[in-house]
């Protein structure tokens, strides 16, 4: 039973066909990962299947339920979660309270006007858990924006793990980090994977290779190659469009 | 340690403002009275823009039409033959928090300079309304001959206890905006101020915070208007133009956006440059305009930075 | 209503309109290209009307005085611009609202003080005075129509420049790409400098224009100046093609509305409802329909080409 199914998603920007009949199944317990040189599309798929963008055509159906037109919130308190490629955390807010924040989405309505939320209890215990499990814990008290760039793409991971989604976008975790911070984030990923099933957009292959169990190959906007991680490096047609477009390996 | 010395500074202007009334008649009478009336009018307006500026980011240069529609559906009350205080306020409340809901529905589907321009475009709509209501005065305004009571008794009234009840609801206003700032929407509003994007992917509808931000701020707004008809007996179109929206906008900035006391600093600090200023100069405004440039090109942190040492911007403790 | 008046409101809606796009052309490019908003734009215009009386009073030629006014709004833009604009182009909006907003304080109390709370009257020069015949029953008066000649004229002259010229290729790429303008060793504080010059120019004369129409007052510039942002809010910001249609658009709208909805409003309710009703409504008119169009096409009805 998949828990992410993509279904023939068509996307137009004037003449430029961005998603070609793009369908994708994840099921509980995958990770599948989504490659392709650049402009290939893989971003703006991921928007699709966020809601921050709309598909031409085509259906997202998600733990069974049809959420092609639900408004981006809808879906993240359905249990989809995402990470973004640039960073994208609350820079005034101290790490605690962005992941708090993420909590708080699900813990209850957050249309109460009296009560002082830094001091909920509970949002903070469930918030310092995640804050562990990422190993961000010595960080809680600071503020976002001090944080260095790696320690914002676990704040990240932490934000969508806090809110805890029942499926996991992830859109290149792996950006701009270094080999040890990669390595590190790989092994929190691969943990992870197990209990929540991903689509991971990336170009790092270390970590497609680590984690994936199913890849497809994107490249102008349809995908060319799908396989495990081994049978696509061997594909010629997905040879053909990382050598040929000149794409990083 | 902030927030506590903020919290002194503001009981300290309280406890002031409550022993004025006693000492102020040993020096200059109503007069004095009457300019503290007007800087705590001020504020409560100002407070309540200030949910929409300093917390929930949003820009709106239409604020006074609140004010203004408060004042109305009060003096048109009154003029109906309504006298209870509270039975006005509920109007007041309702008027102000629907209008709100309508404009902000829409509003709220724009962000940045656009809202900026199409709260301006409402304010503006609803100064014309206000000029052509013929029947209440249109252009010039209307001077009420009675005015609202609390069940017969006149401490709502400038004679009785106008002034406290004035004072009680700045207090009241002013801990409210912080509650409500500290709570857990007012934690999403902030988040949605700085990263509408990922507030979104966090699971909360940006749109439902703010538009419930909006109608607060309204409904607030309009007590400073109801308020304002018990004091001045006259209520006049000129309170909802797209100037004194944006005056709102000047003492909210000045005083500190976002902060606790700000709002209260820049409404205060208005009134008295206005008087003293006015008292020197007739043409104060000739150095108040340049003192308005040159406060943002310099002094972006307003008033609140000069009294607690603390740095513009961030989350609000 | 007869025929005559529904032409004469017509040519007064046109005429409005092109005062409106000399002032909208302006404050659109520099809000298009340097993305700042311009609350002095208004008093800009003001000044120019000012300047208008001073130079028609000290030399009295009008031609010259319209020369004269132009040279010197330009330099006190610019002036305004090298002390005061110039450090609020990387602001956020809400600073540049505050200081424009303490601009407009300032001025409207300096010439106050300079010429007097009343209001100041200029007369149309010889050569446009009078009235043309324009059909057998209709008669208009020669200035109004000069006016919107002009706009046309100006329309016309900008147009040229922004489609045709280099500076006008800048334009255009700043208003919709700022960033690779700079990054392309364009100079973007003498750009920005030229832009806000021409802004200052079209603004005054505006005001010089709008001299011998409206009355000369402090705080003339205020309320046009809101309807000026509705004008370039409904063509699109940035966009002087945009700014022209959406000007006589409104200026026709509001002109005839005027005239219209009481008499409409007239049919439907009493007439002492109607004179109630009416101008409110009329008011109100424009607004809703920049409320719309923010709703439904927020870029505007002219966006320059290739903003999103």
């Amino acid at each position: 039973m998949s828990v992410l199914d993509i279904r023939d998603l068509h996307k137009h920007f004037g003449s430029v066909h961005v998603s070609n009949g793009i369908s994708i199944s994840v099921e509980e317990g995958q990770c599948h990962a989504l490659i392709g040189p650049n402009g290939a599309g893989k971003t703006t798929l991921m928007h699709q299947v966020t809601g921050s963008l709309r598909p031409d055509s085509g259906r997202i159906v998600f733990a069974g339920r049809d959420v092609t037109g639900m408004p981006v919130w809808q879906r993240v308190q359905a249990g989809l979660g995402r990470t973004f490629q640039i960073t994208s955390i609350l820079p005034s807010f101290s790490v605690l309270e962005n992941v708090a924040l993420a909590v708080q989405a699900k813990a209850g309505s957050s249309m109460r006007f009296f009560r002082r939320a830094a001091s909920e209890a509970s949002l903070n215990e469930r918030a310092m858990a995640t804050l562990e499990r990422i190993g961000l814990v010595d960080r809680a008290k600071m503020i976002a924006a001090d944080l260095s760039h790696g320690e914002r793409r676990l704040l990240e991971l932490a934000i969508a793990l806090a809110g805890s989604p029942r499926f996991l976008l992830l859109d290149e975790p792996m950006a701009g980090l270094g080999r040890s911070e990669s390595a590190m984030l790989t092994d929190i990923l691969a943990d992870l994977r197990r209990a929540i099933p991903m689509l991971l957009v990336e170009h790092d292959m270390h970590a497609v290779f680590r984690l994936a169990d199913t890849v497809s190959v994107l490249v102008d906007g349809e995908v060319v190659a799908r396989g495990s991680p081994e049978e696509v490096r061997e594909d010629a047609a997905a040879r053909a469009a990382y050598l040929g477009a000149g794409g990083d390996g | 340690m902030r927030e506590d010395r903020a919290l002194w500074v503001a009981l300290f202007i309280f406890a002031l403002l409550l022993a004025a009334p006693t000492l102020l008649p040993m020096i200059g009478q109503g007069y004095l009275t009457n300019l503290l009336i007007k800087a705590m009018l001020l504020a409560i307006a100002a407070l309540s823009l200030d949910l929409l500026i300093g917390h929930g980011g949003m820009v709106s240069l239409g604020h006074s039409a609140f004010v203004g529609l408060g004042a109305y559906a009060t003096a048109i009350g009154i003029e109906s033959g309504i006298e209870n205080i509270l039975v006005l306020l509920m109007i007041a409340l309702a008027v102000a928090g629907s209008f709100a809901l309508l404009t902000g529905a829409l509003a709220l589907r724009t962000s940045g300079v656009y809202f900026l321009m199409i709260t301006l475009a409402f304010g503006q709509m609803t100064y014309f309304t206000l000029t052509s209501l013929a029947a209440y005065g249109g252009d010039d305004g209307l001077t009420l001959w009675s005015l609202a009571t609390l069940f017969g008794s006149d401490v709502v009234q400038s004679g009785g206890g106008l002034y406290f009840v004035i004072l009680g609801t700045m207090i009241a206003v002013w801990w409210l905006v912080h509650r409500i700032g500290q709570s857990r929407f007012g934690r999403v509003l902030r988040a949605a101020r700085d990263n509408p994007e990922r507030t979104e992917v966090m699971g909360y509808s940006v749109r439902r915070y703010r538009l419930t931000a909006y109608v607060i701020a309204g409904m607030l707004a309009s007590l400073s208007g109801l308020l304002l008809v018990q004091h001045a007996e006259f209520v006049s179109p000129a309170l909802a133009t797209w100037q004194r929206s944006g005056d709102l906008i000047v003492v909210v900035v000045l005083g500190g956006i976002g902060t606790r006391n700000g709002a209260i600093f820049g409404a205060f600090f208005i009134v008295i440059l206005e008087e003293v200023l006015g008292s020197i100069l007739h043409e104060w405004r000739l150095i108040y305009g340049p003192l308005l440039v040159l406060m943002v090109l310099f002094a972006k942190g307003g008033l609140s930075h000069l009294v607690a040492g603390k740095p513009r911007g961030g989350a609000v403790s | 209503m007869s025929l005559t008046l529904l032409l004469i409101q017509c040519l007064n809606g046109l005429q409005y309109g092109a005062l409106l796009f000399l002032i909208s052309a302006g404050l659109t490019l520099v809000f298009g290209v340097m993305g700042f908003i311009n609350l002095a734009h208004g008093v800009q215009y003001m000044i120019g009307a000012y300047l208008a009386f001073a130079y028609v009073s000290l030399t009295g030629n009008f031609m010259l005085a319209v020369v004269l006014s132009m040279g010197t709004a330009l330099v006190f833009g610019l002036l305004l611009e090298y002390f005061v604009f110039r450090h609020l182009y990387d602001r956020d909006h809400l600073d540049q609202v505050l200081a424009t907003f303490g601009i407009i304080i300032f001025l409207n109390e300096a010439v106050k003080v300079i010429f007097g709370p009343a209001t100041l009257t200029v007369a149309p020069p010889e050569f446009l005075s009078g009235t043309i015949q324009l059909t057998e029953t209709l008669r208009y008066p020669v200035y109004r129509f000069a006016t919107i000649l002009m706009g046309l004229v100006v329309a016309a002259l900008l147009y040229v420049t922004v489609s045709f010229t280099r500076v006008g290729m800048l334009i255009r790429a700043g208003a919709t790409t700022p960033d690779m303008v700079s990054a392309l060793g364009v100079n973007i504080q003498r750009l920005f400098m030229v832009v806000f010059g021409v802004g200052a120019m079209l603004a005054g004369f505006a005001g010089v224009i709008a001299a011998p129409l409206f009355s000369i007052e402090p705080g003339m510039g205020d309320n046009i100046l809101i309807v000026a942002f509705v004008v370039i809010i409904i063509g699109g910001i940035g966009s002087i093609r945009g700014a022209f249609f959406a000007a006589l658009l409104v200026g026709l709208i509001d002109t005839m509305g005027r005239t219209l909805a009481t008499s409409t409003m007239g049919l439907v309710f009493g007439p002492s409802m109607a004179n109630q009703i009416g101008p409110a409504l009329a008011s109100m008119l424009i607004y809703i329909l920049m409320a719309a169009i923010l709703v439904i096409r927020p870029q505007g009805l002219f966006p320059p080409k290739g903003a999103t």
